[in-house]
């Protein structure tokens, strides 16, 4: 499978798309959260890293294969996910979004300063198993089970909540525990995406997953259009290729990001494919 | 040992009193339209590029150099609110948070471009002098800070509390609906209140500024997270609580940075934030409302 594709395609493009489906993934994971859940997160990241972390310290100490790695990245996502989500969903959005985003960076100094994980230097030589074909197969993998999610009775709990969480709470749902369950499986799945990024460039450094990369993330999101997951695949994709593109371009990335998110705001807040209008 | 004590409380409280200062923009901001200004800390680091620019091409009195910073400050506060705020304030909540960070993104990386990424030495535009009060070395610089940081609040407790804007603001910040039709123009004391914000962020960047002698142009956004936590800490939409929630944060960071460990300073803001939104999210002097259906 591999083989072909690397005929088909160069290593660049290869490389690009790889990329792009990890993105895709970790978009997956924060639209539920924010999308369809309605809670802001500004520290998908942070769980990003805590999958890289976790699975590259079990490829590289204990010599684990492939698909153990990326289990055990996308497990320490989930839990801690669940340990952070439990204290502080109980919290009303903007707040929720700082909390997030103060752990985040509290993750990102932890690191920096914890040497067995290799602290300012990052993490080498990571087995560089991830290619095109397991990412892809990941990328179905989230966008059916995003699908299902949100088609199930758990689905329609989760997007009561966005659409009104006192109703909700009158009509029966528990909303601790779905906003928890959302951001578990939302973690998780940044987690996997952290797992596969860094066995995909077997090297890893806190500075990669810093408030920009979540807020990269959020912008993916956004544009795509939140709560839709045809409109977070797409986002996904154009902020991963056209960066690659534009390269020449590339100190105006982030002032463009700026852009995009006000500017999609005031015209188009339900995103280029969202056709629900988020209320929170 | 009590030397050393002493000297890290006033350290404390001169970073403390910098916090309070743009933490007041935070809280002012949110108790008006409930809204996290997130470009808050970049326009504090335009205060103190402004500072810069004037302390290097016009004038190196401190007087002119932070007049200059506050007005010039004040006037991109406003706009900042009438292009990224003014259009999202009757979206959701979501909407308006988003549209906020990406004024942030945007003002931080303006200036990135512009100076480029790397950080700035700031002209010495006051006298370093140095005093002994038994065996402890004071900089006058420090206990300049503090001074001005208390006459700038104090203004600003004249303003809301004596002038009718500040009046009109403090109706405003009860019951936007209810002052607009009590005959207050709502956007006029909405920007004004943007104004005051960015201006006390500005005199609390040129202050920095001085007291660092470096400014750089992603500066704002930790410092000014940080300056949020102060305003959470201290009860959001408070005045008097975004004062004592700024010198409780700088005194446990200065503190917890002479005695825990100088590499977890910024996570140590972070933790009191998740740490009092757990206990007490209303802060030491919110109130604690209810959602009313």
């Amino acid at each position: 499978m591999d083989s072909i594709l690397n005929y088909l395609f160069n290593d660049y493009i290869v490389q690009v798309a790889t990329i792009t489906g990890i993105n895709i993934i970790m978009v997956l994971g924060l639209n539920l959260i924010t999308g369809v859940t309605g809670q802001l997160s500004l520290g998908h990241a942070a769980f990003m890293s805590i999958g890289a972390y976790s699975s590259s310290m079990i490829s590289i100490k204990l010599g684990a294969p492939f698909i153990v790695s990326l289990i055990a990245g996308t497990g320490f996502g989930a839990l801690f996910g669940a340990l952070l989500g439990i204290p502080i969903l109980r919290l009303r959005g903007d707040y929720l979004a700082i909390a997030t985003l103060g752990f985040g960076e509290i993750v990102r100094v932890v690191i920096l300063n914890t040497p067995a994980l290799g602290g300012a230097l990052g993490v080498y030589g990571i087995p560089p198993s991830t290619n095109l074909g397991i990412t892809a197969f990941f990328v179905v993998f989230a966008i059916f089970f995003m699908y299902r999610l949100e088609k199930s009775r758990h689905g329609l709990a989760i997007r009561s909540i966005r659409e009104d969480e006192i109703a909700a709470e009158m009509m029966g749902v528990n909303i601790s525990r779905y906003k928890v369950l959302s951001f578990t499986i939302g973690s998780a799945f940044a987690g996997l995406g952290g797992a596969l990024y860094a066995h995909f460039l077997s090297y890893i450094n806190p500075i990669d997953f810093g408030f920009m990369k979540s807020i990269e993330q959020l912008c993916m999101l956004v544009l795509g259009g939140m709560g839709s997951i045809s409109g977070a695949v797409f986002g996904s994709i154009v902020l991963s290729t056209i960066p690659e593109v534009l390269r020449f371009a590339s100190e105006y990335r982030m002032v463009t990001y700026g852009i995009v998110l006000i500017l999609m705001m005031v015209f188009r807040p339900q995103g280029l494919f969202g056709k629900i209008k988020v209320n929170v | 040992m009590l030397e050393i004590i002493l000297k890290q409380l006033l350290n404390g409280i001169t970073v403390g009193s910098i916090y309070s200062l743009i933490a007041l923009g935070y809280t002012m901001v949110y108790g008006i339209i409930k809204l996290i200004n997130f470009a808050h800390g970049d326009i504090y680091m335009v205060g103190a590029f402004v500072g810069l620019i004037v302390a290097t091409q016009f004038s190196s009195n401190f007087i002119v150099v932070i007049a200059i910073a506050m007005a010039t400050t004040a006037i991109i506060g406003v706009l900042v609110e009438k292009v990224a705020y003014k259009p999202v304030r009757n979206s959701s909540r979501i909407s308006a948070l988003i549209s906020a960070i990406g004024a942030s993104i945007f003002i931080s990386n303006l200036v990135v471009l512009i100076n480029g990424p790397q950080r700035e030495a700031y002209p010495q535009i006051f006298p370093e002098i140095n005093f002994n009060v038994g065996g402890i070395t004071i900089s006058f610089l420090q206990i300049f800070i503090i001074l001005v940081s208390i006459a700038l609040m104090f203004g600003l407790y004249y303003i809301v509390h004596n002038t009718k804007m500040g009046i009109a603001m403090r109706a405003v910040s009860q019951n936007l609906t209810t002052a607009r039709l009590m005959g207050i123009n709502s956007d006029k004391i909405i920007s004004f209140t943007f104004a005051i914000g960015s201006s006390l962020a500005a005199a609390a960047g040129v202050l920095v500024g001085t007291y660092y002698r470096a400014v750089d142009p992603l500066m704002g956004l930790l410092f000014g997270l940080k300056a949020f936590v102060a305003a959470v800490l201290g009860g959001i939409g408070s005045i008097p609580g975004a004062m004592i929630g700024g010198l409780v944060l700088g005194l446990a960071e200065v503190m917890g940075v002479a005695f825990i460990s100088p590499s977890f300073r910024d996570a140590i803001a972070f933790g009191i934030l998740i740490f009092i939104l757990i206990v007490k999210p209303s802060g030491l002097f919110g109130k604690a409302t209810k959602e009313k259906v």
